[in-house]
């Protein structure tokens, strides 16, 4: 020992190693964020290279057809903005409802919690298991036929918990300290629920509903279940009229044995990105809108 | 025992508020607020037990005590706030204005309209500093100019000068001490008869707290008010009465002392309460 502060060599030794370790760490963690990213970035450029080409206005506005060069997604767009349009009408007030009961009224009781679980659990069923409970419920036993409501009722059901699970996360947000203090203003709980409760909470809960969205709209199995058709040259018009999604349109297009299909496949997965990326614009704006909203 | 050799408190007790008047004891002024045998618990806890106290009108009464003596749990008994804990109970009486808040058909909403309160922690709505004011009055179907209302609110808390010109901008922009204000100001812009703060200053830094202090002096013009607060000099500086409040063995509060603010800091009837303000019970 030459100086009472000097650690002995073992130790620095030790330090070598301990330092190496960290560097190394830094590494791994590095090549782990890399490898989403580089996935992602991959899939893009593949799509692009594949599909820029066919895209046109003329893809948008055609039908499917049998000849590739003609070939668009007219129908599956539409048949997509239908499903999701009415999936958002049926499952965002009920899905927002009861994650205001559970978080705000209910009692902590069995019965809740036993709701809570199963809400969590059915999260996780996959997703064909909706297919099939939409095609014997609402196809068969109410006797909708392949429509867009059937369909819309069934992805209703796929979303239903991600839209409680993460709306409820949006209500928890908000401080407990903001319904104290309008209860003792003299609000009633609906009151405090409904000016103070439910607007702090609107921006991340509109965040998580247009995200639960845009996995219905990405949703294939269920719907091919449902009965949604692989050709639909047709305009749907109504909830009660046959329709198609993009991704069924797309994956149809996939399975043909044409390169010029599998090209107006590609254009059509940018079109689809195109959507789900002007989805999360939206619910962007929307918690901007709500951060910075002036009441009076 | 206090005996004559002991040493007087360290608090440096001001000239009580109310000089003027003679301050008669507590059991003989007009109360506002009546508590009788009142017993608080959080689920099997039971945080306060056998409190009896008259809040007298128009008159400011602090409620001091170490940390844990149930101070926050009083005063919340007081507006009904205490039962919005899961598991929370009250046992005894709350009477306001003669009549028991607890009584079966009471509604607490408007018991919480009547008797307003301000928290430990400012919590403005993240909304507009006119909307904070207006809020309580819209919900309790205020039918008069809002404008002149939320004016009238804010000028009472002392605010008015300082936000006048920034109405629409959003209340969390304000600092703290501001923010404590406008609090106030939405609290009394209701026209309650009682305002409830606990501990209102804790937040705060020394000048935003002397600014309450003021305020609250001012306000004890129009209103009932009851402050808790872990600060002593705070309650000898602002206070006419003082309860002070122990824990006992259970851990459950209970009260020790009562009476007019000067008397309980220099002539504490209790050791007790001799001991805590001398700094010999934290």
């Amino acid at each position: 020992m030459t100086t009472a502060t000097a650690r002995g060599q073992e130790w620095r030794r030790r330090l070598l190693l301990r330092n190496v370790a960290g560097v190394a760490a830094g590494v791994l963690l590095r090549l782990a964020a890399a490898a989403g990213i580089a996935a992602l970035v991959l899939l893009l450029v593949v799509v692009a290279r594949d599909g820029l080409d066919r895209l046109s206005w003329d893809f948008i506005t055609s039908y499917p057809s049998r000849i590739a060069s003609r070939a668009g997604i007219r129908s599956a767009l539409l048949g997509s903005l239908w499903v999701v349009g009415l999936t958002g009408v049926l499952a965002v007030p009920v899905g927002i409802g009861a994650a205001i009961y559970l978080e705000e009224f209910a009692p902590r009781n069995w019965l809740t919690r036993l709701i809570e679980t199963n809400i969590n659990n059915l999260a996780g069923v996959p997703s064909i298991v909706y297919g099939l409970l939409g095609l014997a419920l609402f196809v068969r036993a109410m006797d909708l036929g392949r429509t867009v409501l059937a369909g819309a009722l069934t992805l209703s059901l796929v979303v239903l918990p991600i839209v409680i699970v993460s709306a409820r996360e949006g209500l928890r947000a908000v401080p407990y300290s903001i319904r104290e203090a309008s209860l003792a203003l003299g609000a009633t709980p609906w009151q405090t629920v409904w000016h103070q409760v439910l607007p702090a909470a609107l921006g991340p809960m509109m965040t998580g509903v247009i995200l639960a969205l845009s996995r219905a709209i990405g949703e294939t199995a269920p719907l091919i279940t449902v009965g949604a058709l692989l050709f639909v040259p047709f305009d749907p018009r109504g909830p009660l009229d046959s329709f198609t999604v993009l991704p069924i349109q797309i994956f149809n297009w996939i399975s043909r044995p044409q390169p010029a299909f599998h090209q107006a496949a590609a254009a059509g997965i940018i079109v689809l990105l195109a959507v789900l990326l002007g989805m999360n614009a939206v619910a962007i704006a929307i918690r901007y809108w709500s951060e910075r909203r002036r009441q009076w | 025992m206090v005996s004559q050799e002991a040493p007087g408190p360290s608090v440096q007790v001001p000239v009580p508020r109310v000089e003027r008047e003679a301050l008669r004891p507590p059991s003989e002024e007009e109360a506002v607020i009546e508590v009788r045998g009142l017993s608080a618990w959080y689920g099997p806890f039971r945080a306060v037990k056998g409190i009896d106290l008259r809040v007298p009108r128009r008159r400011i009464t602090a409620i001091i005590g170490p940390s844990g003596s149930g101070k926050s749990t009083l005063i919340r008994c007081l507006n009904r706030m205490h039962e919005l804990v899961p598991g929370a109970r009250v046992e005894g009486q709350v009477l306001f204005e003669g009549q028991d808040i607890y009584a079966p058909g009471v509604d607490p909403v408007e018991v919480r309209s009547r008797i307003g309160m301000v928290f430990q922690k400012p919590n403005p709505f993240p909304k507009s500093i006119f909307e904070n004011v207006a809020f309580g009055l819209r919900i309790n179907g205020y039918r008069g100019n809002l404008r002149e209302a939320v004016e009238r609110s804010l000028r009472a808390a002392a605010l008015w000068d300082e936000v006048r010109d920034k109405l629409g901008q959003n209340a969390l922009r304000l600092s703290g001490g501001q923010q404590q204000r406008l609090c106030i100001a939405r609290a009394i812009a209701v026209e309650p008869e009682v305002v409830l703060m606990d501990e209102p200053c804790s937040a705060l830094d020394p000048i935003a707290t002397l600014k309450i202090e003021d305020l609250m002096r001012e306000l004890s013009e129009r209103y009932t008010i009851v402050i808790v607060t872990h600060n002593m000099q705070q309650a000898a500086r602002v206070s006419d009465y003082t309860a002070v409040l122990m824990m006992d063995e259970d851990r459950a509060g209970y009260l020790v002392e009562f009476g007019p603010t000067r008397e309980v800091f220099t002539n504490p009837r209790d050791p007790r309460t001799e001991a805590y303000i001398t700094g010999r019970i934290g």
